[in-house]
């Protein structure tokens, strides 16, 4: 009876925790000024917040077929979300909706204005390697 | 040929793994679906190699998952107070980190866990020089952005110290000392340009 209880309140604050997490990143996502800044709101916070309600529904089900199940949920979501993010991030960045003006510095600007001799040989060695993350389209 | 071999065996572990989850109950015949479907989507779908060289070492791994938890808590709740509270409009920075150890396993670790901890997002990365380009989040002057790139270098340390192998974590020891010997504030950009 009282090991119950403990555990609804316990499930309880991991699904408000949760749930809030999820309000403020939402928050994040409309008051947040460009693209890049709003893909951390979108999808960060409610990484945890996400895990907590698994957590707290984790606590109230109980049964190993559901807690199995939940796993794998969270697991592909910690796999998935910066894949997603990056690509978003990445296609935001080279087609310039982002303020250049809020970045303090900006490293890869400095990069991509090198020469182009670099650039060249990495893109030679990306296309002998499958799967080779920097395929320029330049 | 054994280190190809003992990678797919790796990928159909944990693919079968994945599909005992799915199913929630461990049985033969869960076990024999498993590995009959993870071979058929290794045959299927070949993806290029993954070399784990290293070996998984269980402080290592503990260590790293402690101090990924807590940077993610800590980190969501800034984030979430800023969404919130902030006033004032929060600005970035895009940095290059160089990493030291340029293996694809170490690269996509050390991608994804710098990219789940908030604040910081992954804009691209140089496969070839192992050099990650992170938008990070609410930077107030240039000592953050010194701070960051220090964080980035310990995420890496402790990744490789967790499934690393020998060699790379030596090459973390080496590598390291001479980065910070030459002060780089932007560690392979000035070297690389003056080898060319």
């Amino acid at each position: 009876m009282n090991v119950t209880a403990v555990l609804d309140a316990v499930a309880g604050a991991c699904l408000l925790g949760g749930a809030l997490l999820s309000l403020a990143a939402g928050v994040g996502l409309l008051r947040f000024p460009d693209l890049l800044s709003r893909m951390h709101a979108a999808t960060k916070p409610q990484v945890l917040g996400l895990l907590l309600i698994l957590a707290g529904t984790a606590i109230r089900l109980a049964t190993v077929v559901d807690i199995t199940t939940l796993v794998l949920v969270g697991v592909f979501q910690l796999v998935t979300a910066p894949v997603a993010a990056h690509m978003v991030g990445r296609t935001g960045y080279r087609a310039g909706l982002f303020r250049r003006d809020l970045l303090l510095v900006d490293e890869l600007a400095d990069a991509r204005g090198r020469p182009a001799a670099p650039a060249q040989e990495v893109r030679a060695r990306g296309a002998s390697a499958p799967g080779g993350s920097r395929t320029d389209p330049e | 040929m054994i280190a190809r071999a003992r990678d797919r065996i790796l990928a159909a572990a944990v693919l079968t793994v994945v599909w005992v989850l799915l199913w929630g109950s461990f049985s033969l015949l869960t076990l024999a679906g498993g590995l009959l479907v993870s071979m058929l989507t290794l045959a299927v779908f070949p993806l290029p190699p993954v070399t784990f060289a290293g070996r998984l070492r269980l402080g290592g791994l503990l260590r790293l998952a402690v101090r990924f938890v807590t940077d993610l808590v800590v980190a969501s709740f800034q984030l979430a107070w800023t969404a919130l509270a902030g006033r004032r409009v929060p600005r970035s920075a895009v940095i290059a980190v160089r990493l030291r150890v340029r293996s694809d396993l170490n690269l996509t670790l050390c991608a994804e866990a710098v990219s789940l901890v908030p604040g910081s997002l992954i804009v691209d990365m140089d496969r070839a020089e192992g050099v990650l380009y992170i938008h990070v989040f609410d930077v107030t002057g240039p000592s953050d952005v010194y701070r960051f790139r220090g964080d980035v270098r310990d995420i890496e340390d402790r990744i490789v110290r967790a499934v690393g192998s020998d060699a790379e974590i030596s090459c973390l020891t080496s590598v390291y000392d001479e980065t910070t010997g030459s002060g780089a504030e932007r560690p392979g950009m000035i070297d690389e340009g003056s080898s060319r």
